[in-house]
């Protein structure tokens, strides 16, 4: 194991990951969206015949097209950073992450790049049925690269279908199916492309709107906000209810996140749901963190504990249970934990300590015990804690934690009003005429882009120190290069990744101001 | 019914599905050849948007390959990717580097406003052109000249230079795969754009540009290969699982695996005669050729690195941290279970090719080029 760990080094890899991150999630969502409304709007037009839905088909491609290159180009340096700057942790996991990442290039990318290279340029090539099919194709490949990548992200919060292996140290998969259908897996996938098809469909009605309001293109812009808003209305309902999974989820298998998003440092029974809130320091300290209190909040009574434990009396457990134990709930402690966790780490020394010797019959005898389901629920699967210094090291940053969940969950509930109000106005015929709502849905283009990084700051940030829940903290993930090489690195992304994204929006806001060509 | 397979036989299999992917891989870099030539080949602005828009339909399958041939070498040899990738730090990061760029110059660089410049994103096309080749066909080589490394109890890789990955450019028999990974995508891009572009002017300049990279191409890849198989290599002991130097280990691995080498040699003279029928017989069909040459002499190249008991990726530092299929490769259910997944390939394959030809049935003209399609 790393003994002598440079935090520097932790530090600037987590933030070059968390930068790359960043940017691809930019571009990314608007892939998985616009692909959808693209085959939409191309069926209507197989469908109608109408060369006016072509045309509009036409026109949201380019814009699809110059944010596709840009997701794909920092796709590539997210999947090779898990080797150049997390070998660690790709050795210790590789076994069962590496998996989904060939099967996304396997099955998802080369049906995306296959075919959007129909999509792009076979217009005039292929006949109709053909484009089409190969505009679905995008769609589908797109999202399915989706699947598998979150399927390796949910592993990380959740580890599953896997056991670990002491003459390899490493964990092995067991069971393909139960790292398929995690079912952090199944939620993170659900709530991650339909946040993406909310997205995108508000980037449509944003600048459609935009047309409105210059009184150019009517008719493309209106046929497109129906499009985007309905597909938007329904996609940010099933963000709303695929959230709503995800917490029932998170409450279960990242209770800590929970508590932390949630900011409820001790638990209690009838347990309102904020809905907004601030947070303060309240003076008091655990180990060497403050304590936050809700300073102001609108809260439904009871609800969170109901949506956790079925009804209002149910006990939700707070960051203090989840710290310090509590019997009565069954809670271990983290001292616990740790104490376990060195357990299991010092049997595992003591196994490769023999083998080294080549004593055999000793190696043999703590293989059997490493091997043991004993070993492998009740000590290894608090192997992580071993790394664990203070208790309280187990609790993420609370104040990103619950500003990032509450500010998503505003921002969702916001975006439904915003689709239902363009259906209302669209169906009444007086959408042109409501400027306010026109400004309105322009302003907002942003904000599903806010509510979407914030989604996975909250995912990734209240996921520490965890790299791998339970099993390995982010420290010990990391690549044994030298701070120097991953800071030159950062900058070098950092510049060219905001240089890429000016150039982008750049040519977008071009692209839109000219309006179709076709 | 569980299926009998052993562990042994799914390392050889995914060594070869990866050594598969390799061979495909160089051979769809011809668009990275096409780039590197963008400023020296064409004489007019009309013959660079022919050999851009050429390159830039096919962009995303060189790239999507990259992507599976780290994904898959990532799920089938774990120990690999965390130790190349983490140790070898800057030689991939400066591979990544040139690829990302190359992703949005061709969408970017004749877009209006697109702030930083024709001329700069043209330039992103020749790096990524010019080195991305380069530098794989270097990393590569060090499957047969090997790294600086240890592994420790856990597995974890320490790089024994402080420039991690950087030396191998120090190395004459790196730099010569390196060299001549270059010159026949170099070459690949040349007869790509000889089948795909409807446009005399170039085809003549074309013509002139093969033979003065098939000449290079030819001194760098027989340099390598005589060295190759002079060298020592590094052999395993299948009980002990002990590495070993070995006198001409790669040339016993040839004789000893004698399928292996007549794939070799038949890749070497398919590549020979793509250029052949280009340079004296003018034929449009020399890219089948060569690039069937191509995947063949790469993957027989990967097959003498990891099979017949060899290190594919030894150590110079700790011979017994040398990575082989064996010791480097994941599990029997993860591999199994990644072979059921393998099966789809042919079919991947199958879609890929129906689109090809869709999109390549007619050649690419000026005409077009003037026309309101998607041009780069």
């Amino acid at each position: 194991m790393i003994d002598n760990i440079d935090l520097g080094l932790v530090d600037w890899s987590r933030a070059q990951f968390a930068l790359t991150a960043i940017y691809h999630w930019l571009f990314v969502p608007l892939t998985l969206g616009l692909s959808f409304i693209l085959a939409i709007t191309e069926t209507i037009y197989f469908k109608t015949g109408n060369e006016d839905w072509k045309r509009l088909t036409r026109f949201w491609m380019t814009l699809f097209g110059i944010n596709f290159a840009i997701g794909v180009a920092t796709g590539i340096i997210l999947e090779f950073e898990f080797g150049t700057n997390w070998s660690n942790y790709s050795w210790f996991v590789g076994d069962i992450f590496g998996a989904p990442l060939a099967i996304e290039g396997i099955l998802a990318f080369f049906l995306e790049s296959t075919f959007v290279a129909v999509m792009f340029f076979g217009w005039n090539k292929v006949s109709k049925k053909f484009h089409l099919t190969s505009t679905w194709l995008v769609a589908i490949g797109a999202n399915l690269s989706a699947l598998w990548i979150l399927v390796a992200n949910a592993w990380m919060q959740n580890p599953v279908g896997m056991a670990f292996n002491p003459e390899t140290a490493r964990n092995e998969m067991v069971s393909f199916w139960a790292v398929l259908f995690n079912q952090v897996a199944t939620d993170k996938f659900l709530h991650t492309i339909s946040s993406g098809f909310l997205l995108a469909s508000m980037f449509v009605v944003s600048i459609s709107s935009w047309y409105l309001i210059r009184k150019r293109e009517e008719l493309m812009a209106k046929r497109s906000i129906l499009v985007g808003a309905v597909f938007g209305l329904l996609s940010s309902l099933m963000v709303a209810y695929t959230g709503d999974e995800s917490a029932r989820t998170l409450a279960k298998v990242q209770p800590v996140k929970f508590a932390s998003m949630e900011a409820l440092f001790k638990g209690k029974s009838n347990a309102g749901l904020v809905a907004v809130g601030f947070l303060k320091d309240n003076g008091k300290k655990m180990g060497d963190r403050n304590i936050k209190d809700i300073a102001f909040s609108i809260k439904i009574p009871g609800l969170m504990s109901i949506l956790t434990g079925g009804n209002t009396d149910s006990y939700v457990p707070g960051i203090e249970d989840h710290v310090f134990g509590n019997d009565s709930l069954g809670i271990m402690s983290v001292a616990e934990k740790k104490a376990r966790g060195h357990y299991a780490k010092d049997i595992l020394t003591s196994y490769q300590v023999a083998h080294r010797k080549n004593d055999t019959p000793q190696a043999d005898s703590l293989k059997n015990v490493l091997l043991t389901s004993e070993y492998q629920d009740t000590y290894f699967r608090y192997f992580g804690y071993s790394s664990i210094d203070k208790p309280e090291d187990v609790v993420p940053d609370v104040s990103i934690s619950f500003y990032s969940f509450h500010l998503m969950v505003i921002l969702g509930f916001y975006f439904i009003m915003i689709f239902a109000l363009a259906i209302h106005l669209l169906f009444k015929g007086t959408i042109s005429k409501n400027k306010w709502f026109l400004w309105l849905a322009l302003l907002s283009m942003p904000l599903p882009y806010l509510a979407s990084e914030l989604g996975w700051i909250l995912a990734e940030m209240g996921r520490q120190p965890w790299i791998i829940q339970d099993l390995m903290t982010v420290s010990k993930g990391v690549s044994k290069i030298t701070s120097g090489s991953v800071i030159t690195t950062f900058i070098l992304f950092a510049v060219l990744f905001t240089g890429l994204l000016i150039s982008e929006v750049s040519i977008m806001v071009k692209q839109i101001k000219t309006g179709p060509k076709h | 019914m569980t299926l009998m397979i052993s562990h042994l036989f799914l390392q050889h299999y995914w060594w070869i599905i990866v050594s598969l992917l390799a061979g495909i891989l160089v051979f769809l870099m011809f668009v990275q050849g096409g780039q590197s030539l963008i400023y020296s080949l064409p004489q007019n602005d009309v013959q660079l948007t022919l050999i851009v828009n050429a390159m830039g339909r096919k962009w995303e399958f060189t790239f999507t390959t990259l992507v599976t041939f780290g994904g898959a070498f990532f799920a089938s040899f774990p120990l690999f990717y965390a130790t190349s990738f983490g140790g070898a730090y800057w030689v991939w990061i400066a591979i990544l580097f040139s690829f990302t760029i190359q992703a949005v110059a061709y969408e970017f660089r004749s877009k209006p406003e697109n702030v930083l410049g024709k001329k700069t994103f043209d330039t992103f096309l020749l790096i990524n052109g010019s080195l991305g080749p380069f530098l794989i066909g270097t990393a590569v080589a060090t499957f047969f000249t090997g790294s600086k490394f240890s592994l420790d109890q856990m597995n974890q890789v320490h790089w024994e230079t402080p420039w991690y990955g950087l030396e191998a450019l120090l190395n004459v028999r790196n730099l010569s795969l390196g060299f001549a990974v270059l010159l026949l995508s170099r070459i690949n891009g040349l007869l790509y754009m000889v089948n795909s572009i409807d446009n005399d002017n170039l085809n003549s300049r074309v013509h002139r540009s093969l033979l003065i990279n098939s000449i290079p191409f030819l001194v760098f890849f027989l340099f390598f290969v005589v060295s190759l198989l002079l060298s020592k290599g590094f052999a395993v002991d299948t009980i002990t699982g002990k590495i070993t130097e070995e006198n001409y280990k790669y040339f016993t691995n040839f004789i000893q695996m004698p399928v292996v080498f007549i794939i070799f040699i038949a890749g070497v003279f398919s590549v020979l005669y793509g250029i052949g029928i280009t340079l004296f017989g003018k034929s449009t069909r020399g890219i089948w050729f060569t690039g069937a040459g191509t995947v063949f002499a790469v993957f027989s190249l990967f097959l003498v690195a990891g099979f017949n008991l060899t290190s594919f990726y030894p150590s110079t530092y700790d011979l017994q941290s040398s990575l082989t299929i064996f010791n480097a490769s994941s599990s029997l259910f993860t591999l199994k279970t990644m072979m059921f997944v393998s099966f789809l390939i042919p079919f991947v394959i199958a879609y890929i090719w129906y689109a090809w030809q869709a999109i390549n049935n007619k050649k690419i003209t000026e005409e077009e080029m003037k026309s309101e399609g998607h041009v780069y």
